[in-house]
């Protein structure tokens, strides 16, 4: 499977899945998703100046009825740790899928100590998470993500592995 | 100034006498008893943490109910931790978002220290350089009146910085169940 279809195969997904918001600080490995989003009327996409904004973002929408999805990197989980009690406290329905760094192939060795903590610290505050090593397993992870956290009042979390995303490319 | 200046829960009475269908956000601390306080109603959802979050909430569910008037109260130290949200909602422009913000200079839960607010910070300028549509200030009563008219009118991303005095009228606490509000407020709406 190619990188664009996986990608489009998660939106695919995201769509049945009655996502209409979707929050996002930028970011290479989620660049298809947001230019889908982007490309679609029906989908309301939120350009942050910090992923801390999400949680309170997706919980303002739930209220309102409307089901949103967060994306970010993995350096961005950590800025929404006091955040995320809002998700444990209100049991919010709360999806985030994460493009992960700080392990295969890092060039940057600044993202290494978020990267490493990232799924530990999602699991302290209260969320599942789900790993996705490989292109065929994105799209029905990040659907069962969704049934999961809107079923059942829970936040969840997938991480993108490094590997799966690819290396970094510094110079074009 | 003293005496003259404006009193927090009397300001929010002023504001949400005429709410109608309106959703209220009150950022935790002092504007959460001042919601409860002078304006109980389901279709308040009333934080007691997640300092920095109130705008964003209210941005949320603006997206989400876009016919409604969406009204966050919230004070000085809470809106400045959250002080990106504003770039945010500026970029977005949202008709029916209201951010008020009860600016006593001061981080009334905690002892009184002083905010930036108090320190030559000029938070309805930065919410006018990102983008709101109205933002302004307000200090005294005429200008509280100029401000209530119109206010539930929606078309504008508002903002509007109250300049309050620090006292601390008597504590009304609603629920500090988050789940319970959410329950509540969501079967008012409809949503749940």
């Amino acid at each position: 499977m190619s990188s664009i279809n996986w990608q489009q195969a998660v939106y695919d997904v995201i769509k049945s899945g009655d996502i209409k918001l979707i929050g996002y600080v930028p970011d290479a490995g989620h660049a298809a998703l947001i230019n889908s989003a982007k490309a679609d009327d029906a989908m309301r996409e939120v350009v942050m100046t910090t992923e801390e904004e999400g949680i309170p973002l997706c919980a303002g929408a739930w209220l309102g009825g409307m089901r949103s999805l967060l994306l970010m990197q993995s350096s961005g989980v950590g800025n929404c740790v006091n955040m995320l009690s809002l998700q444990r406290s209100a049991r919010l329905p709360m999806v985030i899928l994460v493009t992960m760094r700080g392990e295969y192939a890092e060039f940057n060795p600044w993202q290494i100590p978020m990267g490493s903590t990232t799924q530990a610290v999602l699991e302290l505050c209260g969320f599942k998470v789900e790993r996705v090593e490989s292109e065929a397993d994105a799209a029905e992870t990040v659907q069962a993500a969704i049934d999961f956290a809107f079923n059942s009042n829970v936040g969840v979390a997938v991480l993108l592995s490094q590997k799966m995303l690819g290396r970094k490319k510094w110079v074009e | 100034m003293g005496g003259v200046m404006l009193e927090r829960r009397a300001v929010v009475a002023k504001l949400l006498e005429n709410r109608d269908n309106a959703l209220v956000i009150s950022g935790l601390g002092s504007p959460t008893y001042d919601v409860a306080a002078v304006s109980p109603s389901e279709r308040n959802y009333y934080l007691w943490g997640a300092m920095g979050g109130a705008v964003m909430m209210g941005f949320g569910l603006a997206l989400a109910q876009p016919d409604l008037h969406v009204i966050v109260i919230t004070g000085d130290g809470e809106a400045l931790m959250g002080m990106g949200s504003l770039a945010t909602i500026g970029a977005n422009q949202p008709g029916n978002l209201s951010i008020v913000v009860l600016d006593n200079e001061h981080y009334g839960e905690t002892g009184m220290q002083q905010s930036h607010l108090g320190m030559g910070v000029d938070l309805c300028a930065v919410a006018a350089a990102c983008g709101f549509t109205q933002a302004c200030s307000v200090t005294t009563e005429a200008e509280l009146q100029t401000a209530v008219s119109g206010f539930h009118e929606t078309g504008a991303t508002k903002f509007l910085l109250i300049k309050v005095s620090p006292e601390t009228p008597p504590r009304v606490m609603p629920t500090r169940d988050a789940v319970e509000n959410k329950i509540t407020f969501r079967r008012a709406l409809g949503t749940a």
